[in-house]
């Protein structure tokens, strides 16, 4: 048994994202106009082994976010846990 | 004066900083492998740009986490000199040694030309021999040196006099069209509030000699060796 973690981590709305607002103007230019927005983020997959419950996952996961995939002064993040 | 580099994989300017440090000042110099503790007893750290670990994830941000950052934390918190250079910068902010962070470039372009910064605090061991206002003609390197702080960190960045050096044009004037990267406030080096940790995205360990361009990195080192803070 397995746990899988995908962690969504995105810029705060107050950071300037110049490749999502690229993005944005590449779709425009292709003719999706009603595209208003673009964010780019990032999306991180984790495999816990070894029978953890789901209360030591979510903490672990919690903590790894906190300590490395996100750095809180630009982005956040928000992870959904699944048991295989 | 002592110097220590750490190096971490990927870093690219070590050499950049060794060669300035030890020919250009004269210094003694000791290159510290990021899997090291030791810092060989330094009375200035300097990191060194380049691309550490690839940037994966974000600049700076697996590099923190080499065992000799947890020295170079103590040694700053000890009153230490430490001055992160482009990469250096960013690794500082990951490490929370100096606040906000760096991002990507407003016009997503990686950069590589002479700018101009001016120095806008000379009370520091960094820009000690700098006159106020002075204008410095320095090299950036980057795609992630878009200065970013939320408003609150910002506010305080002001009122602590830590915004020392800020993209300018050749006669001092901190306009958006000289501010190469979207900085927030033209932004280019940050120091602590303690001000012995400085970090700045152009590079003065890459303009230390008029054969290179300019010499006016030049100051930022004479700053370091004339500065009063030596901890041994």
């Amino acid at each position: 048994m397995s746990w899988h973690v995908s962690v969504y981590v995105t810029l705060k709305p107050s950071v300037m994202d110049p490749q999502g607002a690229t993005v944005q103007r590449a779709l425009n230019q292709m003719g999706y106009k009603a595209v208003q927005s673009v964010r780019m983020g990032k999306f991180t997959e984790l495999e816990f082994e070894g029978g953890l419950s789901e209360a030591d996952v979510k903490k672990q996961a919690n903590e790894i976010c906190d300590k490395l995939l996100a750095n809180p002064n630009i982005e956040a993040y928000r992870f959904t846990m699944e048991k295989k | 004066m002592r110097f220590s580099i750490p190096v971490f994989p990927g870093s690219n300017c070590d050499h950049d900083c060794e060669y300035v440090v030890r020919e250009v000042m004269g210094q003694p110099v000791e290159m510290v492998w990021h899997k090291d503790t030791d810092l060989k007893n330094p009375d200035c750290v300097v990191v060194p740009g380049g691309f550490s670990y690839g940037d994966y994830l974000r600049t700076g941000a697996i590099a923190r986490f080499s065992p000799i950052m947890k020295s170079v934390a103590d040694f700053a918190a000890k009153g230490g000199l430490v001055i992160g250079i482009c990469n250096g910068f960013q690794i500082l902010c990951e490490a929370g040694l100096l606040p906000g962070a760096l991002i990507r470039n407003k016009g997503l372009q990686f950069l590589c030309q002479s700018v101009y910064i001016k120095v806008e605090e000379t009370d520091t061991p960094f820009t000690n021999t700098c006159q106020k206002g002075q204008v410095l003609k320095i090299p950036i390197a980057h795609g992630e040196g878009n200065y970013f702080i939320d408003p609150a960190g910002f506010q305080k960045l002001k009122d602590n006099h830590q915004i020392v050096v800020r993209y300018c044009d050749v006669k001092g004037n901190a306009t958006a069209e000289s501010n190469p990267n979207g900085s927030l406030d033209n932004i280019a080096g940050i120091c602590n509030e303690k001000r012995n940790v400085f970090g700045l995205m152009p590079h003065p360990d890459r303009s230390g000699e008029d054969m290179l361009g300019s010499h006016d990195g030049k100051f930022i080192w004479k700053s370091i060796l004339a500065s009063t803070v030596v901890t041994k």
